[in-house]
C-alpha cells in the first residue's frame, strides 16, 4: 500500500511535458480572448440600450501597447471588463428607473394638468430622442391662466442649425 | 509591386496561432498623389450619414465589433487608444465634419469610414520584401510621430525584412512613410479575427480607387 502510495506521489511532483502545458495555456488563453470579446458585446449592448443616455463608463487601465498579452494578463483584463459590464448594467437599470419615472410624471400631467403646474419634462428624460420639452400651460394664454384652463403641450423640439 | 493587385503580407507564426483570421493585405498603387475632388465630395457624403447614434450603436456592428475586440485582447483600451474607424467617427463627429488632410489621408479616411476596416499608406520604394506584422525584438527601434525612436520589445509591428516600420495600428513615421510626392505607394489594410478578407478588400478598393487607380 506505501509502495502504491509513494508512486502515485512521485507521479503527482513529475511535471508534465512542457508540449502539453504549452497546448493547456494556449487553449485558455484561446478560452479568455473568446470571454473578452463575448463581454466586450455584451457591454456594447447595454451602453446602446441607453442611448441617447450616455453611460459614460470609466476607461480601463491599459498597457497603450498592443502585445500578445499571457495568461494573468488576459484574466486581469477578463476581470476588469466583468467589473465595468456590471457597473454599465447598474447605470443602465438607474437611467430606466429614471425613464421610469418621467414617463409616471408625464402621465400625471396628463391626467391633470391643473394640478401638475409649472411641470416639464424634457423628451430626453423620457429617453426618447428629439429636444422636445412636455409641458403645462395655460390655454389661451393669460385668459386661461385666469379662468384655470391648464394643458399639456409638447414644444417643437429642436432649434434649426445656423 | 504589382500596382491595382491585392497581395497578401505574412503573419508571425507564434502569432498567427493565437489570432487566427489576423491578416495583412496589401495593394500597389503608382504615385504621386494628385488632389482629387471627388473624393473631398464622397467623404462629404460619408460624413453628413454619421451622427451620434451612428458612434454609439456602430460597436455592435460586425467589423467594428472585431477591431474592439482585438484590441481589448491586446491590451489596448478601444476607449483610449480608439479603433481606426471610431478615431475617424470621432474626428467627424468633433470637428463638425471630414476636414481634408491631403489627398493622400483623404483617400485612407474613406476607406476606413466606409468599411471599417484601417489601411495605411507605405513608400513602396523604401520597403525590402513585403511587409508583414510580428513582435518587435528587444533592440529594434520604431520612430514615434515626433520622429523619435521609440524601443518596446514585444509590442506588435508591422516590419519587412529590413526590420520594423510601424506599431500595429500606427502611421509610419520613419523608414516606409509615405507622402503625397512617393512615386510609389504600398497600400496595407490589418484585418483581425472575425473581418472577412472581402472587407479587407474592399477598403483597399476604395482606397486606391480615391487615389486614382
Amino acid at each position: 500500500m506505501e509502495v502504491l502510495l509513494e508512486a502515485d506521489v512521485r507521479r503527482r511532483a513529475e511535471p508534465a511535458p512542457t508540449g502539453l502545458v504549452a497546448a493547456d495555456e494556449s487553449g485558455a488563453r484561446r478560452a479568455l480572448r473568446g470571454q473578452l470579446a463575448r463581454l466586450e458585446s455584451q457591454i456594447a449592448d447595454t451602453v446602446c440600450a441607453a442611448f441617447p443616455e450616455v453611460l459614460d463608463l470609466p476607461a480601463l487601465p491599459a498597457r497603450r501597447q498592443a502585445r500578445i498579452l499571457d495568461l494573468g494578463e488576459l484574466e486581469e483584463v477578463r476581470d476588469r471588463l466583468a467589473g465595468q459590464l456590471g457597473e454599465a448594467r447598474r447605470r443602465l437599470a438607474n437611467v430606466a428607473r429614471r425613464q421610469e419615472e418621467a414617463r409616471v410624471r408625464l402621465e400625471r400631467m396628463l391626467m391633470d394638468p391643473a394640478g401638475n403646474r409649472g411641470e416639464r419634462i424634457s423628451q430626453r428624460e423620457l429617453g426618447e430622442p428629439g429636444c422636445g420639452v412636455w409641458r403645462v400651460a395655460p390655454r389661451m394664454g393669460i385668459i386661461g391662466r385666469m379662468m384655470g384652463w391648464w394643458q399639456v403641450k409638447l414644444s417643437s423640439g429642436c432649434p434649426l442649425a445656423t | 509591386m504589382n500596382p491595382g493587385k491585392t497581395g497578401a503580407g505574412w503573419v508571425d507564426p507564434a502569432l498567427e496561432a493565437e489570432f487566427p483570421g489576423l491578416a495583412l493585405m496589401t495593394r500597389g498603387c503608382p504615385g504621386p498623389v494628385a488632389a482629387d475632388p471627388g473624393v473631398t465630395e464622397r467623404l462629404d457624403a460619408v460624413a453628413s450619414r454619421v451622427r451620434g447614434r451612428t458612434a454609439v450603436e456602430m460597436r455592435r456592428e460586425t467589423v467594428p465589433a472585431a477591431y474592439r475586440a482585438f484590441y481589448r485582447q491586446v491590451g489596448l483600451e478601444p476607449d483610449v487608444e480608439m479603433t481606426p474607424v471610431e478615431a475617424a467617427i470621432g474626428r467627424r463627429l468633433f470637428d463638425g465634419g471630414v476636414k481634408a488632410r491631403g489627398p493622400l489621408q483623404s483617400a485612407l479616411e474613406l476607406a476606413v469610414l466606409e468599411t471599417s476596416a484601417p489601411v495605411y499608406a507605405l513608400e513602396a520604394g523604401a520597403l525590402e520584401g513585403s511587409p508583414g506584422i510580428r513582435p518587435a525584438a528587444a533592440e529594434e527601434e520604431v520612430a514615434g510621430a515626433e520622429g523619435f525612436p521609440e524601443r518596446s520589445p514585444g509590442r506588435l509591428v508591422v516590419a519587412d525584412e529590413a526590420g520594423p516600420l510601424c506599431w500595429l495600428f500606427g502611421e509610419a513615421h520613419g523608414r516606409g512613410a509615405a507622402s503625397v510626392s512617393s512615386p510609389a505607394l504600398m497600400l496595407v489594410t490589418v484585418g483581425v479575427p472575425g473581418v472577412s478578407p472581402m472587407v479587407l478588400d474592399e477598403a483597399l478598393d476604395i482606397a486606391s480607387g480615391a487615389l486614382g487607380v
